[in-house]
């Protein structure tokens, strides 16, 4: 692997971890308020999922990175603009129906990422890819079905999703404009396409928008903001600081 | 213990001589260690203590997901992370299997749901208090868990069926969790600075009383428990449990190099157990009323989580409904 090719696919790897890691963040806070008990178990369960996927990539991009941090040195000892995630996943937890739409978003994006890395050149790429493509069907499976039941549910329900819809819309710009460092590992096929991966994702989206009787907005537009370049919006600061608490205040502590 | 003080409504136990033949064959069957089962007859204030006391045991379950999720944003470690979550996701189980023995009983979910929010049922007296530090949740794994452990150990002996194999299950996942919070501790001690070192103390000296409250009163005042010793509901009383919690913990209290806040914790030789001072009972009793650290907390919190989640619980039956409507079509 070039030198260059080697920082871009950390860089890569820092986006898959991190977004991961922020998602499993927000799912904890629902612990002990989610509507139903087998929602706290669901949540916990997906939370958990995440946070082994992020620990995977992570390790990997520490490795890769060869510079002595470790992937927990990654997760609770970076800053907001050092963070990779998706805009998408730092966003506030809302009702119900913003936490769904979030994470159906995410999850559609997601398999159709991990489909593709499944087809890496990388060895540890493809093995990391596909275990979590395994729990990300899962995840998709359970937060389409949501999406469905939610839009199709009650006339409380549908206003609600109605409500949600714009406010989550605008971050998924990220997950179907890819940049140039994930065009240059495409081409090295380290990644899967990510025309296709924008392509499978709106279809996904539209197939279960259909179902669950809701409009799909026209695509969303660039707004300034990308958490792929540690431009953050002011929702991860305030999630970092809560999460890295312990280790930035006994920073020599072993846990 | 998850579940303290459970009434049975029985004031005297029946001899043989006094009770219906209905109920002599029941006890008989209860004497020969045959499992009662669900459709099998059986006293009424057997099945109500039963639903009061498995209720109580879910509840805990629900209720002590809170403590600890107090953490699980704050977990300093990705593997400490997991574990804890991994762990919460396990109680949240604990309830739903806990749940459905209790309806194999008669009782509803839902009912028993809104009693605890309106303060008619309890919950285990150790999760209303708050969860101020990191090694607090090692602590609870090690002791609050420790001590249900001691409890359902013998639980899955009960007389009733469906509640006996629940602990079965339960037992397996809650030893693992035990170990993991006793292993978090001893890395704290062993590898960890002195600020950690003092953090586990810290923890350990508010959490010791609490888990050995756990257990329920004192036996001279369990008036209930010998109604539930003769239905085999209980195999043990209180304070036989509570004395084993303290012999099996002590030498893993020593081996942490900690100190239990108990100046009156010695050994006795000639009794072959631990002595140990006196639990502070007001305290006891001040909590299970509702007059506890975190009891309001706890509480509304759980209430407007169901609350909150009406709208999303409608929509899913709603929408059940028309699927269904729409495949009979």
């Amino acid at each position: 692997m070039s030198a260059s090719t080697n920082t871009d696919l950390i860089q890569y790897l820092l986006r898959l971890g991190d977004s991961a890691m922020v998602q499993a963040q927000r799912l904890c806070q629902w612990c002990g308020r989610a509507p139903a008990l087998e929602e706290e178990l669901a949540l916990m369960n997906v939370g958990l999922d995440l946070v082994g996927q992020a620990r995977n990539w992570l390790e990997y991009a520490a490795e890769l990175a060869d510079d002595g941090r470790d992937a927990d040195h990654l997760v609770f000892r970076r800053d907001e603009r050092a963070y990779r995630n998706l805009l998408l996943v730092e966003q506030p937890n809302g009702d119900y129906a913003v936490t769904i739409l979030k994470q159906f978003f995410y999850d559609a994006w997601h398999f159709a990422v991990l489909q593709g890395l499944c087809h890496s050149g990388d060895a540890r790429v493809q093995g990391i890819a596909a275990k979590a493509l395994k729990e990300v069907t899962y995840h998709l499976r359970r937060s389409g079905e949501w999406v469905e039941r939610l839009g199709d549910g009650t006339e409380e329900s549908r206003r609600r999703m109605l409500a949600a819809l714009p406010q989550v819309w605008r971050f998924t710009v990220e997950l179907v404009d890819a940049d140039a460092i994930e065009q240059r590992l495409f081409q090295a096929g380290l990644i899967g396409n990510p025309e296709q991966v924008a392509l499978d994702w709106q279809h996904q989206v539209e197939a279960i928008f259909e179902r669950a009787s809701l409009p799909v907005p026209q695509p969303a537009s660039h707004f300034y903001l990308s958490g792929r370049q540690g431009v953050h919006s002011e929702h991860l600061g305030l999630l970092l600081a809560e999460m890295q608490f312990l280790p930035r205040a006994y920073p020599d502590a072993t846990w | 213990m998850y579940a303290q003080l459970v009434e049975t409504g029985v004031k005297r136990l029946k001899t043989l001589e006094e009770m219906s033949e209905q109920e002599r064959a029941f006890q008989e069957r209860i004497d020969a260690e045959i499992k009662i089962e669900a459709k099998n007859w059986m006293p009424d204030a057997y099945r109500q203590t039963l639903i009061r006391q498995i209720s109580q045991h879910a509840h805990s379950e629900i209720v002590g997901m809170l403590p600890e999720g107090n953490w699980v944003t704050r977990a300093p470690s990705l593997k400490r992370k997991l574990q804890l979550m991994a762990k919460i996701q396990d109680e949240a189980g604990h309830g739903l299997y806990l749940y459905s023995a209790m309806e194999t009983l008669g009782a509803d979910r839902d009912t028993e749901i809104d009693k605890l929010h309106s303060g008619k049922a309890k919950y285990s007296s150790i999760f209303n208090y708050p969860t101020l530090s990191w090694a607090d949740i090692g602590a609870v794994g090690w002791l609050v868990d420790g001590a249900a452990i001691v409890n359902q150990v013998v639980l899955q002996r009960t007389s009733y069926g469906p509640y006996s194999r629940a602990m079965i299950r339960i037992c397996k996942e809650e030893s693992f969790h035990q170990r993991q919070g006793y292993e978090l501790l001893l890395t704290m001690m062993r590898e960890g600075t002195q600020a950690q070192k003092d953090m586990v103390q810290d923890a350990i000296n508010r959490l010791w009383w609490p888990s050995l409250m756990m257990f329920g009163p004192s036996d001279e005042h369990s008036p209930n428990s010998a109604q539930s010793m003769a239905w085999k509901i209980k195999r043990q009383s209180n304070d036989e449990l509570r004395q084993r919690f303290i012999d099996q913990t002590v030498p893993q209290l020593e081996l942490l190099g900690c100190t239990a806040p108990d100046p009156e914790l010695k050994w006795n030789a000639e009794r072959g157990h631990y002595d140990f001072g006196q639990i502070q009972w007001d305290e006891f009793y001040e909590v299970l009323k509702g007059n506890g650290p975190c009891n309001q907390e706890r509480v509304a919190t759980r209430r407007q989580a169901i609350e909150d989640g009406t709208w999303v619980r409608e929509a899913a039956v709603a929408h059940a409904r028309k699927k269904h409507n729409k495949n009979a079509a």
